[in-house]
């Protein structure tokens, strides 16, 4: 594994190393992320300016810290009953405590002005060029990119880490549980507006180097935005506790060219309408096998297990629901169960995703029903 | 004279039917700390798991009930009751008052405690498994979502909520009534007061509280949706609810701690406390200044910049008071005569790592940097620092300091010594690098981790178990001597110790100051 060779050389140095690499911090390379001691400045002015803040608050504690302990250290040492000293009685003074009132808020004042001013920045939503609206789900990112002509593209951001990495079963990869299967596409030098909101329970998306951090509350829209002015791929994860999965929906922002950013957006409009050409088609049994596996790999098995065996979510495995009526299992699959954790996958997964998940769960684990589920059925279904 | 100076009953009923402040503040004393175990317990599995990257004992569902119960059991089962039982002990004989104004209801307000533990820890082993949803529990994971057990959790916070209230009210009117003639309230030793406002504080706050769980109650059980966009409710009404009890809260626990460290530094720096009066103002603009802050725990929830402003600058304002007790103290220790038992180590101890708890306080008061922060290990460090360097670490100054005049038995000091030097390097090495994987990134409450922050983790476990075993040693040490520590019976058992409570035998009597003393 790729620390190991350091570690325990980290963990004999660290408290020393910590202060040295705290204090050397704002010259660290960027990208040289592995034991990253302080907070990035990122790839947005915004962040750059919350940096700065940031440091500046962190110098101005650090010298205060300094003198207090100065302070109290040098009478620890030469205040010492042990040397012999007799104790003063002095116990008030009403000028010092007035000192030591006005002299902080004024410090505080110092520090009031530039975060002030940072704040009303980050606030400033105007003309932004785009909007991606963001929906948390447990445990996976919605994208949906806003077109005036209604040609809106969307799609859902998981987690690609396989769980083998997670329970060690194999060895972990270099962007353990921060990959995830398509990330978000933005880009550069473009003032993006992000509405986010959220599906089910409260979640929130972050990532440190583009400093957007905004809670995702099911019935409101909040709004924020980030210009990246530097090419890459930026890395974040979900920071409110959302429930099981909370540390595996982590969230994948690809900074691109406006060109290679236009040329993106074609090629995902040009699948949706493949999409929709695919709804229209009839499968056979070894097709929508293959692709059901897929789908429910991504979207059921954290809940219901690698072999239908249940989990947080009922077993699939000789289910009543799944060696039942086809459309009973069409309606949760659809329309979940309010107020369980099953939610309604209707919205979140095609129709022809949705009848290969419900033919691999009819025909898998041992279920064997023989039925198949073609797209026309789910969409007949929808439509009631 | 025989029949009113009778001692304490036999057996059991001694313990279940005692109305006397020592017997109650002991028995708080023992609970808090047995929650203390039960909670580092928690903590012990929950930095197990994060030891290395990947999920080895537990899984994630297990792992959010450990961090949830870690949370709940520490703050209402430790940290809060052993304060109650610090106050039980000590405000009346600091005041000169002979037991509590209200006896029986103080004997209710414990033992409804271990009740209402209990049915928390039961949701361990029901169905669904324990509370999942963080201590902060936020609607609607704490309501739709939650396991069938928050009903059980919801009956838990009403009763500890109750014995909290009870337990104020009690303070209230001993402080109020039962003061030695000539003890007036600018005479009284500071731990009373920071006790008396916290006591304010508690009885403002927990009934909010109490609100917050029955609405969710509500919400699951009675078809409301308060907290539900669903039905026309606000899931962040719930966080404003949740934080207007959550921020004084974090006072409640911390004003007692300020009282005793102003109580041991005089002590041993052999000088009076600098800036009494001032010390007392300032508690009460914390106390003030702690129900207009509650929204800096929610600065991304999409507030109006206006409210954020607001938050900011109110937070931002807590520096003062809270930088002038710091420079009290220092002061008080300025130019003394100071020596440095165990008592006075953990106070040193809480100032500087109270100050560095103080300092990152004021970092996340700044609501465009708290973007950065919020929600992160920065803040986990934070509030470990204000809560366990804070709170715990003048706790165990506490009971050092007042053991000896509790038993009649002089501690081990050479004992007494190392735990403390173990605990703070123990709680150092745990919680200093959380500091930095926080900034580099890595969100709370999270069963798994990315490879970057594996080696902070691994030596941040490292640190937990140290710390946690340390206070095996504390527990150690406070059996042996209250069995077989040194005898003392000098009243007065520190050298520059002031108060009512020095005055009266080693061991504390079962009844003091039955006839009041006069004051000055």
């Amino acid at each position: 594994m790729l620390l190991k060779a350091n570690r325990l050389r980290e963990l004999a140095l660290g408290p020393v190393l910590m202060l040295l690499s705290l204090a050397s911090a704002g010259a660290a390379a960027a990208g040289d992320k592995v034991n990253q001691v302080n907070m990035a400045p990122g790839a947005t002015e915004i962040g750059q300016s919350i940096y700065d803040l940031h440091m500046l608050i962190f110098w101005i504690c650090v010298i205060i810290g300094a003198l207090v302990f100065g302070v109290m250290f040098y009478s620890i040492y030469y205040h010492r009953k042990s040397r012999g000293v007799t104790p003063s009685t002095f116990h008030e003074s009403t000028k010092v405590e007035i000192a030591w009132t006005v002299v902080p808020f004024l410090i505080l004042i110092g520090m009031a002005v530039p975060a002030t001013s940072t704040l009303l920045d980050i606030y400033d939503f105007d003309d932004a060029e785009m909007d991606v609206l963001i929906t948390g789900y447990q445990w996976k990112w919605k994208y949906e990119y806003l077109d005036e002509n209604g040609e809106n593209v969307s799609f859902f951001s998981n987690l690609r880490t396989p769980q083998g990495e997670i329970y060690n079963t194999a060895e972990k990869g270099e962007h353990y549980l921060l990959e995830v299967d398509e990330p978000l596409v933005i880009p550069v030098d473009t003032k993006v507006r992000f509405l986010v909101t959220a599906n089910d329970v409260i979640h929130s998306w972050w990532v440190p180097e583009l400093a957007v951090k905004k809670d995702a509350i099911p019935g409101f829209i909040n709004e924020t935005w980030t210009k990246a002015s530097v090419e890459g791929i930026y890395r974040g994860q979900c920071a409110e506790l959302c429930g099981k999965d909370h540390g595996f929906m982590p969230v994948v922002v690809n900074v691109v060219s406006k060109d290679e950013y236009a040329g993106w957006l074609e090629t995902k409009k040009a699948e949706a309408a493949e999409i929709r050409e695919l709804m229209a088609q009839t499968f056979t049994l070894d097709e929508l096998m293959t692709r059901g596996k897929a789908v429910y790999e991504r979207n059921c098995l954290a809940c219901h297990g690698a072999n239908g065996e249940g989990g947080v979510g009922t077993a699939i495995a000789g289910s009543a629901i799944a060696m039942g009526d086809v459309s009973g299992h069409l309606e949760i699959g659809i329309n979940g169960v309010p107020g369980s954790a099953m939610q309604a996958f209707g919205g979140q997964i095609n129709d022809v995703e949705m009848a290969a998940v419900i033919t691999y769960q009819r025909n898998a684990f041992g279920n064997n029903m023989g039925d198949l589920v073609q797209p026309i059925d789910v969409y007949n279904h929808k439509k009631g | 004279m025989g029949d009113h100076h009778h001692g304490p009953a036999k057996g059991l009923s001694r313990w279940l039917f005692t109305t006397n402040h020592k017997d109650i503040g002991t028995m708080y004393l023992w609970f808090s700390f047995s929650m203390f175990i039960l909670g580092g317990a928690f903590a012990m599995i929950i930095r197990a798991e994060l030891f290395q990257p990947g999920m080895q004992l537990v899984n994630p569902a297990f792992f959010n009930q450990m961090t949830t119960l870690h949370g709940l059991v520490m703050v209402f089962g430790a940290i809060m009751p052993s304060f109650v039982g610090l106050a039980n002990w000590m405000i009346p004989m600091m005041i000169g008052a002979p037991d509590m104004a209200l006896p029986r209801m103080n004997n209710w307000s414990f033992w409804i405690l271990p009740p209402a533990f209990l049915i928390l820890a039961s949701t361990l082993f029901m169905e669904g498994g324990a509370p999942n949803f963080g201590w902060t529990f936020y609607a609607p994971l704490s309501t739709t979502y939650a396991p069938p057990s928050v009903t059980y959790f919801i009956f838990s916070i009403h009763v500890l909520g109750l014995s909290s209230i009870m337990g104020s009210i009690n303070i209230i009117a001993t402080v109020m009534n039962m003061r030695a003639p000539g003890m007036t309230y600018m005479k009284m030793p500071l731990f009373v007061w920071t006790w008396l406002i916290t006591a304010f504080l508690l009885v403002a706050v927990m009934p909010v509280l109490a609100g917050a769980v029955t609405m969710m109650l509500m919400d699951i059980h009675f078809g409301t949706s308060f907290f539900s966009a669903a039905g026309g409710g606000d899931p962040v009404l719930f966080q404003h609810i949740f934080w207007f009890f959550g921020h004084p809260e974090v006072y409640i626990i911390i004003l007692p701690a300020f009282g005793v460290v102003s109580q041991i530094i005089p002590t041993f720096a052999r000088k009076p406390l600098f800036g009494y009066d001032s010390m007392v103002y300032a508690t009460a603009a914390i106390a003030f200044l702690s129900f207009i802050v509650w929204a800096h725990h929610m600065y991304t929830v999409g507030m109006p910049v206006a409210g954020e402003l607001f938050f900011m600058y109110a937070t931002m304002l807590i520096a003062v008071p809270t930088g002038v007790k710091v420079f009290n103290w220092v002061t008080t220790m300025w130019r003394g005569a100071m020596t440095f038992e165990t008592p006075m180590l953990f106070c040193m101890g809480f100032l500087v790592l109270f100050t560095i708890g103080g300092f990152t306080g004021l970092m996340l008061s700044i609501a465009p940097a708290d973007f950065q922060y919020h929600d992160s290990y920065f803040v986990v460090a934070h509030f470990h620092y204000v809560m366990v360097a804070g709170a715990v670490f003048s706790m165990s100054a506490a009971v050092y300091y007042w053991l000896p005049k509790w038993c009649g038995r002089m501690y081990n000091e050479t004992m007494g010594k190392t735990h403390f030097w173990i605990s703070f390097v123990g709680f150092n090495i745990t919680f200093f690098p959380q500091h930095f994987v926080g900034l580099a990134g890595m969100p709370r409450r999270i069963p798994d981790y990315a490879l970057q922050f594996a080696d902070f983790n691994m030596m941040s476990s490292i640190g937990a178990f140290i710390y946690g075993a340390s206070q095996i040693l504390f527990l150690y040490n406070v059996i042996a001597t209250i069995v077989a520590g040194k005898p003392t019976s000098e009243a007065k058992t520190w050298e520059g110790a002031e108060g009512l409570e020095w005055t009266v035998a080693t061991p504390a009597p079962y009844h003091t100051f039955e006839t009041p003393p006069q004051v000055r």
